[in-house]
């Protein structure tokens, strides 16, 4: 069993993101759809995780803490894929390389697993990075 | 009771105009032909989470003021702003979008839509090399072969397979929905069979990073129309797919310039690139030259990751390499449902499609400077105004951070991220739903938007909001001129 894995971070849609901003924001639909993780499932035995286990993910900007579920369409070992929203936002990658857009896929993050630790709600996760 | 036909969904960048809406007591009661994504929006927009008052913050909390006062606290703020910016756009209509324009001209500011975190990738691809594109309408009935790159519009389009690809049923190419459930069917048996091996077999060897989906390579030389996706992880769209490419992240400008050459007949000297076999990319460089009418779509996969416009670019060129062999088309899967509308309206009013710097007096555009990431970044900005977008949940981080710091200005319907942020917040109208409007497909056809109830007592649309602030705006300027 490892504690940490180092892996590549993309984030990106899902539907359940997707049904759930249309729901609002401060919706539980997408409090569930965006708090989570998918996690390679050698990767999780890895880390001794089960799906559902919180796992800790640490970027250079940040960490955060989000639920780990197993990705159900096959294999994507060294891959962890966070659905867009603010939770992958606490830790995505800001550079623009000039153009402007920042690197919302392919950059280097590490995973622990963290079952002792919670998950921010929407309203306290920007309440700690913003202060409102 | 009374059922509305023809709606067009204002959502993702498909622009549904099938939409059957039942309509009772001013509300929205039933559904018909829409996606999961489109019923959430059309039965859950109602939701308790709608803000229906203008609120401002006031010793740290948001709190209901009238319309007049929140649109003069709004105006001061812009008016007197050194390099504001305003941000989003692409959830609105382009009538809205066009009063946006003459605002950022008024006060100075940055202009700029979504695309800069979406396909702004694109837009700089497609100023370097061009675009051979088409309609929908053309794909739908004429392309054999449908390239998903990068994207799952499963996901993220969901009907995009069933009104403009391979589901569809067009004049001259038939839909593969009953030969993709007959395959579904086949598959469903060998799943039950691979699983009671894996049981025999727990130490299994791990999959190739490529695989075929569809069994074989002669399902690339099928009849009918044939679906390829080449994805970093096997997305939903790639479980439908008859061929499959999983390639390594950030590794997709490479394998673009293997079909290039592969495209071209000319040999590789490697085994494989970007995690793909040679093999596997040369079948599918058969597949692009053996089709009579392909079409790529790309999305984020390609936008997002290294290389960025530089993948476009490459993307654009294989297609123009193409086009010489046979007939190829390539299209960005625009996400939201009018964001080529924020590029169509931004060009054809200031000459560019985002990131359009108006603060010393004319329109500039430069990618990396004036775009509003990097003027976050920078933290450059004095004041903000957000329209139809949610920066506070898309935005890295720390440009949020900056954002909070300075007067923050929210127009929207929902209670989203950023206006839980902001520091004047205006509940809009739902676009599509309360006001009609138009908004640009993402093969860029304006498509009308259509009211279906009223929206709450009080409660106005973008452009009206924005044509408000605009009128304050110029009667503080000129107050201030006199002043001065
Ligand atoms: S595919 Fe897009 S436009 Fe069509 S119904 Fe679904 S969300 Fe709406």
């Amino acid at each position: 069993m490892e504690q940490k894995l180092h892996v590549t971070l993309l984030t990106g849609r899902t539907i359940e993101q997707g049904v759930g901003k249309e729901y609002g924001k401060a919706s539980h639909e997408y409090y569930d759809a965006c708090s989570m993780c998918y996690m390679d499932s050698d990767d999780m035995r890895k880390l001794g995780i089960k799906s559902n286990t919180n796992i800790k993910v640490t970027t250079p900007v940040g960490s955060v803490v989000l639920k780990a579920v197993k990705y159900p369409r096959g294999p994507t070992p060294g891959l962890i894929y966070i659905p867009y929203g603010p939770w992958a936002n606490a830790i995505c990658s800001y550079a623009t390389t000039s153009i402007g857009m920042p690197s919302f896929k392919g950059t280097p993050a590490d995973v622990e697993a963290a079952p002792g630790e919670k998950i921010l709600t929407i309203e306290e996760l920007l309440m700690s990075e913003f202060g409102r | 009771m009374t059922v509305i036909k023809s709606v067009t969904c204002p959502i993702c960048g498909c622009l549904c105009d099938d939409i059957e809406v039942t309509v009772e007591n001013n509300e929205v009661v039933k559904m018909k032909n829409g996606c999961a994504v489109c019923e959430g929006k059309f039965l859950g927009y109602k939701g308790e989470h709608r803000t229906k008052k203008p609120l401002i913050r006031k010793d740290g909390k948001l709190v209901p003021v009238t319309m007049k006062e929140a649109v003069h606290a709004a105006a001061e703020v812009l008016a007197n702003a050194n390099y504001p910016i305003l941000y989003g756009w692409s959830s609105t209509s382009s009538e809205a979008q066009r009063v946006g324009v003459e605002l950022a001209e008024e006060i100075g500011g940055v202009l700029d839509n979504t695309a800069v975190v979406c396909h702004g990738p694109s837009i700089l691809g497609v100023q370097e090399v061009g675009i051979p594109t088409a309609t929908l309408g053309q794909i739908r009935h004429r392309a054999d072969l449908i390239i998903y790159w990068g994207c799952d519009p499963w996901s993220a389009h969901p009907r995009h397979l069933e009104r403009y690809t391979n589901f569809t049923e067009g004049r001259f190419e038939k839909s593969e929905w009953t030969s993709y459930m007959t395959k579904l069917k086949a598959h469903a048996g060998n799943r039950k069979l691979a699983s009671a091996m894996r049981i025999e077999d727990s130490k299994a060897k791990p999959k190739p990073q490529a695989c075929y989906v569809g069994g074989s390579p002669p399902e690339l030389s099928k009849g009918g129309r044939k679906l390829i996706v080449v994805d970093v992880r096997k997305s939903m769209t790639a479980e439908m797919a008859d061929f499959f490419i999983q390639v390594e992240p950030n590794k997709d400008y490479e394998v673009l310039q293997a079909l290039r050459a592969l495209v071209k007949d000319k040999e590789l000297d490697v085994d494989s690139v970007g995690g793909v076999p040679v093999e596997y990319l040369q079948d599918l460089a058969d597949a692009l030259v053996n089709c009579e009418f392909g079409v790529i779509f790309f999305g984020m996969g390609l936008t997002q990751t290294a290389g960025k416009f530089r993948n476009i670019e490459v993307a654009i060129q294989l297609v123009r390499d193409l086009n010489s062999k046979t007939k190829f088309m390539i299209m960005p899967m625009r996400g939201h449902y009018n964001v080529t509308g924020a590029n169509v309206v931004s060009s054809w009013q200031s000459g560019y499609p985002y990131g359009v710097d108006f603060s010393l007096g004319y329109p500039r555009y430069n990618p990396g400077e004036t775009t509003c990431m990097d003027v976050l970044l920078r933290d450059e900005l004095d004041a903000s105004l957000v329209i139809a977008a949610d920066p506070g949940a898309n935005f890295p981080k720390n440009a949020v951070q900056n954002m909070v710091k300075h007067p923050l200005i929210v127009i929207d319907p929902h209670m989203n991220a950023t206006a839980m942020l902001g520091d004047i917040v205006f509940p809009a109208a739902f676009v599509g739903i309360e006001v009609d409007g138009t908004a640009y497909r993402m093969d860029s056809v304006p498509i009308p938007l259509h009211k279906v109830v009223d929206p709450p007592a009080g409660v106005l649309s973008d452009e009206e909001i924005l044509k408000k602030i605009l009128e304050e705006v110029k009667i503080i300027k000129a107050k201030n001129a006199k002043v001065a």
